[in-house]
């Protein structure tokens, strides 16, 4: 019996993209801090302007640093290709202005990260493309409403705050019914997690500030490609099938075929917005995947604890977490999630808004920072914060309560982190 | 671009040029159960240094119609029914894997209409492992990840492509995940059962080159020696850290190693 033997995702965080470097040996990815790179002659120059060969040209496009965290992020994530950008915010943008123009439409869940929710519905009607936010849970509401104009289906593997897993084969099946891709934020989950592409999806994205990183030095994003997705058969992505004056009419999807849209990602998206990763970042977001795969486990295991101590903890009200069997996506979340459903959720403090700031103010270990899948424990109060752009329709949409509060659970002895607590809960109800 | 070859639709990438038949014509023949955009990294380059560029998708690959054609013959046939459809008197053959051999039988029963011949990953034959053949014929994936685990290189398992961000194994994946059933069975029993080229070798006159991976498992580079003697004036450029899809894994040497021939 043969078998093939491709190397398993744990060697591919510490290898994918990378070989020593050939000349000087280094083992460790260079930092290729360079802005443009010298041409061999005037027909290499014009080659790889014309994408007629492979190669970097200027660091806005392409950078060796940046290329072996693509590459490596497409290996962990079963992608047939990657793009490093400057940030989670960046990724998901460049994705959208890589698929619609004025015009398109977006059908995307209402447990959505506030920025995400910020950009689809306030900042992007402005260039003429809407979103219909759907609760993740209402799959009927997802197919009825994609419209003939309809580009896109948006979702989070894990909800933000509240921990809604997405079905994501299930909504992958009525994307592709309607001929449109389906994208994943995977920042909650990691490629350790979940990898969505795996179970339908076409394109993931990720804040790499996040988990990725996991050090909180450095911010940046990246998006992934299945190469699956049948841009041609769908005929609704003329960026991608239709001939581009950006590059003498060419088509991404006869000529790239299975990398058509992240080829278009960069050659039009990075090129033009400019919202491109620095070589340094790559350098640093390198150091957290090499590790990413033992972090997520010690990540699942703290918040496991975490959660079991707050469940029985008196001054908490409600715990929205996947990991607890009365959460509704529990088996959902087991099933798409073996590993963990991760190490973000939230809980609702007994007395409201005032406890919860007695609460967080009390934490000493925990920092009241705004971000998530840090090395260390962050604490937020997503109302007044991540948020504070809903109004009092939308937070309850999104399931976010005025006293709710979102722990990411770090790497710490868990024992201090239930002390630090312990502690907070008491002086918060106290009062 | 489009074309009708007997009858059925025909997909083809020019490179990026409109296809001008005055020029000297490439054309480039896939592998098994691969499309025209694994030539991604030469054809926009001769297309824009003078040469009129067709890397077709077979009959029933990529975006052509059509049945699949269940034999070299049968798809030699067919590439000389293109050139003229085509509208050429001549092409040079560019071929990868089962479009090498396509490229041999094309050349040596059409001499006429072949100019010059690059064959990539070739051997003189090409026996496929029954449990792959078995796995195609099953519709199973374990052909498509047995065919891109021995398809790459050593050194492309860890990745390092040459087009920023790209990564093989998945590209492979996804190509081979989007035949329809049968076809890749199609192919590979064509390539299994094909012992013809040494003998098809000595017809050929055109100038001819071979490019070869030093690490390829698929069609080791020794395996093409015969078929290299038998061609007259044969050329073998062998390229070092380089597995079976030499095209995309070492693309700038494949493309040298084919500038000065085709």
């Amino acid at each position: 019996m043969v078998e093939a033997k491709f190397l398993k995702p744990d060697t591919l965080a510490l290898h994918a993209g990378q070989h020593p470097d050939p000349v000087t040996g280094a083992r460790a990815v260079p930092i290729y801090q360079t802005t443009s790179f010298v041409f061999r002659d005037v027909d290499h120059a014009a080659s790889l302007f014309n994408l007629e060969v492979g190669g970097h040209i200027y660091s806005r496009i392409s950078n060796p640093t940046v290329a072996v965290f693509e590459e490596r992020v497409a290996a962990l994530e079963e992608g047939s290709g990657a793009l490093g950008v400057s940030s989670g915010q960046a990724a998901l943008h460049i994705a959208i202005a890589t698929l619609m123009g004025a015009g398109g439409h977006i059908v995307a869940s209402t447990s959505l990260y506030g920025g995400t929710r910020n950009m689809l519905g306030l900042t992007l009607p402005r260039f003429g493309i809407t979103t219909t936010f759907i609760n993740p849970r209402d799959h009927d509401g997802f197919a009825k409403a994609i419209r003939p104009e309809t580009r896109l289906v948006l979702g989070e593997t894990v909800g933000n705050p509240g921990g809604e897993i997405l079905d994501i084969p299930v909504i992958a099946d009525i994307a592709h019914k309607a001929k449109i891709p389906l994208m994943i934020d995977n920042t909650f989950a990691s490629p350790v997690l979940c990898r969505p592409l795996t179970l339908g999806a076409d394109i993931v994205f990720h804040s790499a500030t996040k988990f990725i990183g996991g050090h909180g030095v450095a911010i940046g994003g990246v998006i992934v490609e299945s190469g699956r997705f049948d841009w041609e058969g769908s005929g609704k992505f003329p960026t991608l099938t239709e001939p581009y004056a950006g590059y003498h009419g060419i088509d991404f999807a006869e000529e790239f075929g299975p990398h058509a849209f992240i080829m278009r990602a960069r050659t039009e998206g990075v090129r033009d917005f400019g919202s491109c990763m620095a070589p340094q970042t790559a350098f640093y977001l390198l150091q957290g995947l090499e590790t990413l795969p033992l972090r997520m486990a010690r990540h699942v295991e703290n918040a496991r604890k975490v959660i079991g101590f707050l469940k029985d903890n008196p001054a908490v009200e409600r715990i929205a977490s996947p990991e607890l069997p009365d959460h509704p996506d529990h088996a959902l979340g087991q099933r798409l999630l073996p590993k963990g459903t991760g190490s973000i959720f939230s809980f609702d403090i007994k007395g409201g808004r005032e406890a919860g700031r007695r609460f967080i103010e009390r934490l000493r270990l925990f920092s009241h920072l705004a971000n998530v899948g840090d090395a260390k424990s962050l604490v937020i109060h997503p109302a007044s914060t991540t948020h504070a752009q809903l109004d009092a329709a939308a937070l309850k949409e999104a399931g976010i309560g005025e006293g709710m509060i979102r722990l990411s659970v770090g790497l710490e002895d868990p024992a201090d982190l239930l002390d630090d607590l312990g502690q907070a809960l008491r002086a918060a109800v106290k009062a | 671009m489009k074309l009708t070859v007997n009858g059925h639709a025909v997909s083809a990438t020019t490179g990026g040029t409109d296809f001008d038949p005055a020029k000297p014509a490439v054309i480039f023949l896939h592998g098994a159960g691969f499309d025209r955009t694994a030539w991604r990294l030469q054809t926009r380059w001769f297309a824009h240094h003078g040469r009129g560029v067709l890397a077709v998708d077979f009959p029933a690959h990529g975006w052509s119609d059509g049945p699949a054609l269940d034999s070299i013959a049968a798809m030699a046939d067919w590439t000389a029914a293109l050139i003229e459809v085509a509208g050429l008197k001549q092409a040079a053959l560019v071929g990868h894997s089962m479009g090498a051999l396509v490229a041999v039988e094309t050349a040596a029963r059409f001499p006429d209409k072949v100019r010059a011949l690059g064959l990539c990953g070739v051997a003189a034959e090409m026996p496929v492992h029954p449990e792959m053949l078995e796995s195609a014929k099953a519709n199973t994936l374990k052909v498509q990840e047995l065919m891109t685990f021995w398809g790459m290189g050593n050194a492309l398992h860890k990745g390092g492509m040459v087009s920023p961000g790209l990564w093989l194994r998945r590209e492979s994946l996804a190509v081979l995940s989007g035949n329809r059933p049968g076809v890749i069975h199609n192919d590979l029993a064509a390539c299994n059962v094909y012992k013809d080229a040494l003998a098809r070798a000595a017809a050929i006159k055109c100038p001819t080159v071979l490019v070869l991976g030093d690490g390829d498992l698929m069609t080791p580079a020794a395996k093409a020696k015969p078929l290299a003697a038998a061609i007259a004036g044969a050329c073998t450029v062998v390229i070092s850290n380089s597995g079976h899809f030499m095209i995309v894994e070492r693309p700038d040497e494949t493309l040298e190693a084919l500038k000065s021939g085709v």
